[in-house]
């Protein structure tokens, strides 16, 4: 395998009762890329993503990162190697505070996550690096607000933040833009391009303009199998993609 | 936003949308300084508690429960987990206490320890076991393994099958503190429960209980950031089969016996009753409610199976109307007064 690929996928099939939604997927994810995976409703994507995260287990097929094969691993396990994911939905820690929410990811990145017998007030070592990522997904003034009470836009924003915490080498976002509003949409696709400089991203993402922007490299999937590849231009101008987004309300 | 793809049943879905039942019902938590005002109150009312006339072999059978109680908390209010089981820790302590206390001769602080390491490592074994399922089915695996080892009590020969292992020595504490003297024991049980209370308020307040916490309010979420949610879980799961441990260790001590009603499928509902009834998830909850629950019993007996009627009747009220428990509605009472 070729030393830029960090992430590969030979096969990789998910069958659920009487129904393919991945079939035979081959994928490469280029070092430092941002790859996107796109595709219309039903395409495969979640149920792709959720199977490079492990959340799944496939029917058939491989994973490798980095050259090894981590296709029975589990997702804890994924995370720790620095494949870190995010949520469709935005997936914070409702109840903690901004500040809190990032610092569970330090402290797992860090260790003493086993320590029940020490106090609380160990974990404030972690503060000013928790407060340098809270500022850089612009959170700051928001510390100390539960997470469940920030708008939707910051969630994210947040979730990001609490992913970039792991220090991963590859991160997959799932629908990094759903259900945002405009400004949001610009602020998040500026940050992703920024966190994107030293490390890879894959994610799957419906606003085409984002992945027009941001991607380096995009694959199609349509009905659980590749369509098309290669960057935006050539992918909007494929037939065979054209044809799957017609009459969409995408395009 | 789009619908996500029909196939995909989406872990992170469900878990995320629906915490576990405890989160909206629980209070906040109390500052630091509200808990050490009303943790150095509880204990001075409590050491002066036989000076007022109360009986300090009901205050120890009330302190041991209630030690009990907060150990069960930890898992139920903390975790989001329902033993059905949690009998067999408290009971096999007292089994295991009474056995190195009476035939061995151990002093009663190594008769006690020997119990909570007995439930330590059953707690291990049943943990295993059970971790990985969730809800009912947590429940009924614990209340199953729960009822086999009660069983084997029954069988055993060393546990003196329904009579129990009867005129159990206290001994001397660290060779000094003669426990004959009720009064001796009596602060004796309440050094011991200050300690398992300020333990569960520790591991709570700890970056293990952190992690807890982020594990109870997104699962999916915790393990996408590295955490084996399992191996959190296990381990509160131990720790709170060591802290019963402790409790039943020292009850068979107290009352110089250990019987079956102790590791009866009714003493794990018991503690459950106490839990809810105080309040699960606050940290003075379970204190008050095995407080309760220990008077009624204590102040009614007189009154026959009516006691059990009476009990059912107080849970039953207590999840229509007070969901949070006495001092989970008392915190929201007070929070909104001040709100």
């Amino acid at each position: 395998m070729a030393d830029d690929t960090i992430l590969e996928t030979r096969g990789l099939t998910k069958e659920f009762k009487g129904f393919v939604a991945v079939s035979n997927v081959s994928l490469r994810v280029r070092r430092g890329s941002i790859h996107a995976l796109i595709g219309p409703n039903g395409a495969g994507k979640t149920t792709c993503f959720n199977l490079l995260t492990h959340f799944l287990a496939p029917t058939r097929g491989q994973i490798f990162y980095n050259g090894r094969e981590i296709t029975g691993a589990r997702p804890a396990a994924i995370a720790r190697m620095g494949l870190a994911r995010s949520f469709q939905i935005s997936a914070v820690f409702a109840h903690l505070s901004v500040r809190e929410n990032v610092r569970i990811a330090l402290q797992r990145a860090r260790g003493s996550s086993f320590d029940f017998w020490r106090s609380e007030s160990v974990l404030r070592a972690f503060d000013g690096r928790a407060d340098e990522l809270i500022d850089a997904v612009g959170l700051t003034g928001f510390e100390a607000t539960a997470a469940g009470e920030l708008p939707y836009g910051r969630k994210r924003a947040l979730e990001i933040a609490t992913t970039l915490a792991l220090e991963p080498e590859m991160m997959l976002l799932d629908e990094p833009t759903a259900g945002m509003t405009h400004e949001d949409v610009g602020r998040i696709s500026a940050l992703i391009k920024r966190v994107a400089a030293n490390r890879t991203v894959l994610m799957v993402e419906h606003n085409l303009s984002v992945v027009a922007t941001l991607s380096d490299r995009i694959t199609v999937l349509a009905r659980g199998e590749i369509l098309a590849e290669g960057d935006y231009a050539a992918v909007s101008r494929h037939p065979a993609v054209v044809e799957a987004y017609l009459g969409t309300s995408h395009g | 936003m789009d619908a996500p793809d029909p196939a995909t049943p989406g872990p992170a879905a469900p878990a995320a949308a629906a915490p576990a039942p405890g989160i909206a019902l629980r209070a906040a938590d109390p500052s630091l300084r509200t808990f050490r005002i009303a943790t150095l109150a509880m204990a001075i009312a409590l050491a002066a508690a036989p000076f007022a006339g109360i009986y300090p072999v009901f205050l120890m059978k009330a302190l041991c429960f209630a030690l009990f109680a907060c150990a069960f908390n930890l898992l139920l209010g903390y975790v989001g987990l329902l033993s059905f089981g949690h009998a067999m820790f408290f009971g096999t302590a007292g089994y295991v206490s009474a056995h190195a206390a009476k035939v061995w001769g151990l002093p009663p602080e190594l008769a006690i320890l020997a119990g909570a390491a007995a439930s330590t490592l059953l707690g291990a074994v049943t943990g295993a076991l059970a971790i990985r399922r969730q809800g009912i089915y947590f429940a009924m695996i614990t209340l199953a393994i729960a009822q086999m080892i009660f069983f084997f009590y029954l069988q055993a020969p060393f546990t003196g099958g329904e009579d129990g292992i009867q005129s159990v020595p206290r001994g001397r504490m660290f060779g000094v503190l003669d426990l004959a003297n009720a009064l001796t024991m009596y602060y004796v049980v309440l050094a011991i429960f200050l300690a398992g209370f300020l333990a569960v308020r520790r591991i709570i307040h700890s970056p293990f209980g952190h992690v807890l916490k982020a594990i109870r309010e997104n699962e999916p979420r915790a393990i996408s950031l590295g955490y084996d949610a399992d191996q959190y879980k296990l381990i509160a799961f131990v720790l709170s089969a060591a802290l019963s441990g402790v409790a039943g260790g020292t009850k068979a001590i107290v009352f110089q016996l250990a019987s079956l009603t102790d590791v009866q499928w009714q003493m794990s509902g018991e503690v459950v009753l106490m839990t809810l009834l105080g309040g699960m998830g606050t940290v003075f909850g379970p204190v008050v409610g095995a407080f309760t629950i220990i008077s009624l019993e204590h102040y009614l007996a007189d009154r026959g199976q009516w006691v059990t009627v009476i009990t059912g009747a107080i849970f039953v009220i207590c999840v229509l109307a007070f969901r949070r428990g006495i001092v989970g509605e008392l915190a929201e009472w007070w929070a909104k007064r001040r709100a």
